[in-house]
């Protein structure tokens, strides 16, 4: 049996304390009136230049042509200052920054979550191709997907406080976008209302979230009877193949609907068919790399003996090669885009071009060209302390991927990466998940029982 | 030069790979096996040195990214410049991602096809090469173990019809 650490309880308590100051730094900071967002403005682009003026800097860019979901015009403010505009433009502004934290801990929420659905969606595999590699690795995964059941359920509340209007982050929420009688009425976006809708949107996410948690919950509850049952009894073992079927169809479809509703609709102009894919490969590659990072830290400290190198090896394949994959669909994306040149496409790239630059390339660099490069010689995978290294920087560059898709909808040319609440957030929700992740490690023993293959898993050798 | 060899024949691989790891602990030099597939572990019971193809292959790999960064850049935008799509053609760089589907079809290129001929002559393999396989058995249902002998044929035999061999013969190898 597995037993938390005091000091990895402490260390993840610390976070969540830090973190909430981040985030509660980020929420008093926030400008609560539009007079106050004036001025953060004002002092930001008297401080260096940038912020406001390079917003508006963009002139004729398709961006801004195609965003009138805000109901501002960068172009027309450049050239004909006159009071509407530029009245409108400083309430967009002011949303944006308001936004800021909101933002921040959705990215969080997000990536977290995402950690645990990653995991989840490959145990499942592991199910049903009747691994036998893997087996050993069942209960850390089970410790991972733990936290599935918060992540889930918080990233709920605030999919519901959006709904609310307490932040403008999913800016479709807005009523008066689909009042024919408004000035800001988007034709678009109402004609996508019978879909993008908030009691749609909830309806579908309980759905989703739903099936996921019955699907941990179950299969935990399979493995835990495996681990009791007698001698050659495959009643749970089938069961618990069964159930990870249907359980990956109804995750391909919700998972490809979720990123829709959970990322894609930040923008809500822009549209991509193989966005769930990539989301997916995110995913995935987040969660293999998450089991291993803990399935060291748990060897280092003396547990799980008969993990072998040739286990850590195989994991580390599993990174490099969705490393791989998630590049292929990120760039096919990117790719297919860029040569159309389409407006009502490139308008989030050439965005995310102009407004989120470093970010965006940064992040590319540290999920295709590290990971590539440091995990592709074969002895290297089988090195613990070559796959932590690896293994963070591709978490905080998949991290950064969460960001960019997010931040560029929901702020805009306002987006500050290294700031309290982004970090805040980011260290509330890792000490959350640590602590989640490590209390129901220690909730049943560290090896599974009952498993036909478990021989096999044990004797693994590459 | 002739020299005298041993040949002792197994007809399953388990017993072949316990035979050669018995010989390997009695210090005796194996010389090659043959067998009609590859054996799952075979070579690091032999103890053969591990493989360099992987970092051959690395290195095809970059001189097939580079050859493909100096095709894309002569063809399509130094000897005859072309617009497509709309996209500038006046550096390599505006067009990159439009290249990226070449560099990547180039490196595998370069890396599968060098790779396979590098390994085809260091295993000295070409067209028309005579089999080097002591008995046709091997490419059916016989492992043959070859050991070098010195002399001393007689313990050996001996000591490998206990490792399991069906039929162990010496002769002269050319």
């Amino acid at each position: 049996m597995y037993k938390f650490s005091k000091k990895l309880k402490t260390f993840s308590f610390a976070l969540m304390i830090l973190g909430a100051l981040g985030i509660a730094w980020g929420f008093m900071n926030a400008p609560s009136t539009l007079e106050e967002s004036k001025e953060i403005i004002a002092s930001q682009s008297a401080g260096h230049g940038s912020g406001h003026g390079e917003a508006t800097s963009h002139g004729e860019e398709a961006t801004h042509k195609v965003e009138s979901a805000h109901g501002d015009d960068h172009a027309k403010d450049t050239h004909a200052k006159d009071s509407h505009h530029d009245a409108s433009h400083d309430e967009h502004l002011f949303h944006q920054l308001q936004n800021r934290p909101w933002s921040a801990l959705y990215v969080a929420i997000f990536f977290f979550m995402m950690l645990s659905l990653g995991t989840l969606a490959f145990y499942a595999i592991q199910h049903v191709a009747q691994a036998g590699w893997s087996i050993v690795l069942f209960r850390v995964m089970e410790g991972i997907t733990a936290y599935l059941v918060p992540g889930t359920i918080i990233l709920f509340v605030f999919l519901a406080l959006s709904g609310m209007h307490m932040n403008h982050v999913f800016a479709w929420m807005n009523p008066e976008l689909i009042d024919p009688t408004s000035p800001k009425f988007d034709h678009l976006l109402d004609a996508k209302k019978s879909y993008l809708n908030v009691p749609g949107l909830l309806i579908r996410s309980a759905i989703y979230i739903a099936g996921w948690i019955w699907y941990r919950q179950y299969a935990r509850k399979q493995t835990l009877a495996l681990d009791n049952a007698e001698n050659g009894d495959l009643k749970h073992y089938k069961k618990l193949m069964g159930a990870s079927a249907a359980f990956l169809v109804f995750f391909l479809i919700t998972e490809s609907m979720m990123s829709w509703d959970w990322l894609m609709s930040i923008d809500h102009h822009w549209f991509s068919t193989l966005y769930g894919w990539y989301i997916f490969a995110g995913m995935i590659v987040s969660g293999i790399t998450t089991i291993a990072l803990v399935t060291i830290y748990l060897k280092s400290r003396g547990y799980l003996e008969y993990v072998n190198d040739s286990h850590l090896h195989d994991l580390a394949k599993f990174m490099f090669g969705f490393s791989v994959f998630w590049t292929y669909l990120w760039f096919s994306q990117f790719m297919l885009i860029w040569y159309a040149n389409i407006p009502e496409e490139v308008t989030y790239y050439a965005q995310r071009f102009e407004e989120i630059k470093i970010p965006f390339f940064t992040m590319v660099v540290m999920n295709f060209l590290f990971p590539i490069l440091v995990l592709m010689n074969s002895d290297y995978k089988r090195l613990p302390w070559f796959i932590v290294m690896a293994g963070i920087v591709v978490l905080i560059g998949h991290y950064i991927d969460i960001y960019v898709l997010i931040t560029p909808g929901s702020v805009g040319a306002q987006w500050k990466f290294l700031s309290p609440e982004v970090i805040g957030s980011a260290m509330f929700f890792l000490g959350l998940f640590i602590f989640v992740v490590f209390t129901a490690l220690t909730k049943a023993p560290l090896k599974v029982k009952g498993n036909p293959f478990m021989k096999e898993s044990e004797q693994f050798h590459y | 030069m002739s020299s005298k060899v041993i040949q002792a024949m197994y007809n399953d691989d388990d017993v072949l790979m316990s035979a050669v790891k018995e010989v390997r602990a009695a210090h005796v030099h194996i010389e090659e096996v043959y067998t009609p597939f590859p054996v799952h572990g075979l070579d690091k019971a032999m103890g053969l040195a591990p493989t360099r193809i992987a970092i051959t292959a690395f290195m095809y790999g970059l001189c097939g990214l580079s050859f493909a960064i100096w095709m894309t850049n002569y063809m399509m935008i130094q000897d005859w410049p072309q617009d497509i799509g709309g996209k500038p053609s006046f550096a390599w760089v505006y067009n990159m991602p439009a290249f990226v589907p070449i560099m990547f079809e180039m490196t595998v290129f370069f890396a599968a096809h060098l790779m396979v001929i590098t390994f085809y002559m260091r295993s000295r393999l070409w067209p028309f090469k005579k089999a080097e396989n002591p008995d046709p058995r091997t490419t059916d249902d016989m492992f043959v173990m070859e050991i070098p002998v010195d002399g001393n044929e007689k313990e050996l035999t001996l000591f490998l019809k206990e490792t399991g061999a069906v039929e162990i013969k010496v002769t002269e190898k050319h």
